[in-house]
């Protein structure tokens, strides 16, 4: 039985759930048949259903990964894992939703969002994208985005060139889980020289009770080109645990720079278990923006693979454990070529007897010299029974790098605490003032209007905390 | 009751990790006045003003604290700030990621003085201006790779812009060549009037030479010993410690 968000939280305002409105989903439980059934569904050609039903034996064949956070709370046989909501295709007219759905996505702020600083929104409501729009200019200039259906059916070529090419079916167990069971997602396409100056926009929303959330992205920046892509997400919250397992790829050609914005705010029933993975030609920039403040587990290392030389990678991440919360996140940056430079800074809170956890992985290739690699891993705890760890991991193989690695744990100081409370500051704003001072390094990354909605969900984090 | 707003300490005992510091300090300090309180090192009188803002390692034993006629003791840091109590601390600790602006504004915010935005950027400026503070000062954390210097500034500046009743300055000439030391001084006499009682705790006279006391008192195993006008810290200069505390020891065996 779903039991209403309030009783269960009462600092998460996304906890909140519609009706079920869906016309149709796959009975609960993975099988050939299920795949199948999505994919005759979806009205696919025969080369997705094979490549589905491939990732499903890869997924069977695979044991569940025992090295990182806790996974045996998850139950396979009690996921739906295609829930669809509506029976049209996703339009570019908020009125062509159906009502619940609509006022869904105007609580979390999206129409709002769009008109005011986004250069096109896609919002997926369980699994389907419901909605998807760009601006009328950047679309003649052939920037493409919309969900991974339509990318599949409308811009085939491209798609298939692209897509599992970044992360194949049998790369570990939840990508092939993904690969098998895919639904909606992101396809964005920037041509070469073309810079989308103002971010693009994804928003994922969960409805559905034991429901699987299985997105795909797809982005294809082309040579010169510029894009920043944001995802945010939420989900109801439920007695039972939901799982959301993505898939995203990035490939950015010579010189191409691509900014991948995430705000995970999913509540704090879901498994979130995310394999991300960029590849940089020549010269190109990949920045990952990572921020993990909601779900049960989250396991997610956003990669880079420096394949040309001069590329430049960065992984930008903040963390944020409560209660019953393990977020065990990370970065890898692969060094393949020459000259390549790559940068990870990670903050982690851990509050209430969460739980973070960094996990990095830097591997130079023997032909990559002038290699330069920094990262920098602190924490701060807040209180005695929270944790926090670090696990990196290096495997350097030319002699020609520089690797500078630092790591902190710290606890809120009693001296900071009095210093800000000898101005006035009562003691649980102080708190929360050196919180948000911890993760500046990470808010000022984003744009305006989500650094202040992150501010907001660490006060109401912090408020948890107190009385 | 003093019509003005008065710190009043009786016979006040505090320890820190259990160790006795302060022994039955009496002091009384009205708005409108500055006093000096010196003393060798180790006599208790940065645990004084600890103890006065409420720093939880320092655990009062004994005696009272009041100030405007509210018992302090009994009050957590903030509440004692917003009765109009300010320290300027002697290490002022680093808070990554805040910004000066932010922590001001948060500050005053707590202590119910908020300004309009453009009034607390005017006020700011005038006030940097008159410490001699780099603009930048404001986008920078707060005492976050600051010198030892900037750090004193950035504590009168504070000083400045949350206008208390008491400020007790904790060796806030320590570490400032002439010049720094000048600007620091000044910077706290604008401030002086009659609204604002000030407590310097120094071991040096150099400061009084720009911040004339009212009154001098001389702190010596936590107890004050000895309490005078402004020619007491030039006696201090002049002498020493020794001959002063050697007659109260004297008396005291």
């Amino acid at each position: 039985m779903a039991v209403e968000a309030h009783e269960l939280t009462k600092d998460y305002k996304y906890g909140f759930h519609d009706v079920d409105v869906s016309v149709f989903r796959t009975e609960k439980g993975l099988s050939p048949e299920v795949v199948a059934a999505i994919s005759q569904h979806k009205n696919e050609p025969e080369w997705m259903l094979k490549f589905r039903l491939k990732a499903l034996q890869h997924f069977e064949k695979r044991a569940m990964p025992t090295w990182g956070a806790d996974l045996s709370g998850i139950d396979f046989n009690n996921i739906y894992y295609y829930v669809k909501p509506i029976e049209e295709q996703a339009g570019r007219d908020w009125d062509d939703v159906p009502e619940s759905i609509k006022q869904t996505f105007d609580k979390l702020g999206i129409p709002e969002a769009e008109r005011k600083f986004l250069a096109g929104v896609s919002a997926q409501y369980d699994s389907e994208v419901v909605y998807h729009n760009i601006r009328a200019d950047l679309e003649k200039l052939g920037v493409i985005f919309g969900d991974c259906d339509t990318g599949l059916r409308d811009h085939s070529e491209i798609f298939r060139k692209y897509f599992g090419t970044v992360i194949p079916p049998n790369d570990n167990k939840f990508a092939a889980l993904n690969s098998a069971v895919w639904s909606g997602g992101s396809f964005v396409y920037v041509p070469a020289g073309v810079r989308v100056d103002i971010p693009l926009q994804a928003y994922f929303r969960i409805n559905s009770d034991n429901m699987g959330q299985f997105e795909r992205t797809l982005i294809i920046a082309e040579e010169g080109s510029y894009v920043h892509y944001i995802e945010g997400c939420t989900a109801p919250t439920y007695s039972s645990d939901s799982l959301h397992s993505a898939v995203v790829e990035i490939i950015a050609h010579k010189n191409a720079h691509v900014r991948y914005t995430t705000i995970q705010n999913w509540s704090n029933n879901v498994y979130n278990l995310v394999t991300k993975r960029a590849i940089a030609y020549e010269g190109a920039t990949v920045e990952w923006i990572d921020g993990n403040l909601g779900s049960k587990i989250t396991m997610k290392y956003p990669a880079i693979y420096l394949m040309g030389e001069r590329a430049h990678g960065e992984v930008l991440s903040a963390a944020f454990a409560g209660e019953g919360q393990h977020q065990d996140a990370g970065a890898k940056c692969v060094h393949v070529a020459p000259h390549t430079t790559s940068n990870i800074v990670s903050r982690s809170i851990s509050k209430d007897g969460g739980r973070t956890s960094y996990r990095g992985h830097i591997k130079v290739y023997p032909k990559a010299h002038d290699v330069k690699v920094s990262v920098r891993c602190d924490a701060l705890l807040l209180d005695e029974a929270s944790q926090s760890d670090t696990y990196p991991y290096s495997d350097i193989e030319n002699s020609d790098v520089t690797f500078g690695h630092e790591a902190t744990v710290s606890k809120i100081g009693e001296d900071q605490i009095f210093y800000l409370t000898s101005r006035g500051i009562p003691e649980a704003e102080a708190t929360a003032l050196i919180v948000n001072g911890f993760f500046e390094p990470f808010v000022k990354e984003l744009p305006m209007e989500y650094a202040v909605e992150l501010n907001r969900l660490l006060a109401v984090q912090m408020e948890g905390s107190v009385g | 009751m003093s019509d003005k707003p008065t710190l009043l300490v009786a016979g006040l005992h505090a320890e820190v990790d259990g160790k006795e510091i302060l022994k039955g300090v009496d002091l009384r300090v009205p708005a409108g006045e500055i006093h000096a309180l010196m003393g060798p090192n180790g006599s208790g009188k940065s645990t004084l003003a600890y103890t006065l803002m409420g720093h939880p390692k320092y655990a009062v034993t004994g005696g009272k604290a009041s100030f405007d006629g509210h018992d302090l003791l009994s009050l957590t840091p903030d509440e004692r700030a917003r009765l109009g109590i300010f320290l300027s601390f002697q290490y002022p600790t680093a808070i990554p990621g805040v910004t000066m602006v932010n922590f001001l504004r948060a500050s005053l915010r707590s202590l119910g003085k908020e300004m309009p935005a453009r009034e607390f950027m005017q006020t700011l400026k005038r006030e940097m201006e008159a410490l001699k503070m780099d603009e930048e000062f404001r986008a920078r954390y707060v005492n976050e790779g600051y010198s030892g210097g900037e750090k004193k500034r950035a504590e009168i500046l504070q000083l400045a812009m949350l206008r208390p009743k008491l400020a007790i300055l904790d060796e806030t000439d320590s570490g400032l060549d002439v010049d720094a030391l000048r600007t620091v001084a000044e910077g706290v006499k604008r401030l002086a009037g009659p609204d604002l009682g000030i407590l310097i705790i120094t071991h040096y006279y150099r400061i009084l030479e720009f911040l004339t006391p009212d009154v001098v008192h001389v702190l010596h195993d936590g107890r004050v010993v000895r309490s005078g006008g402004a020619s007491l810290a030039r006696e201090i200069e002049h002498t020493g410690y020794d001959p002063i505390l050697g007659v109260t020891a004297a008396g005291a065996a």
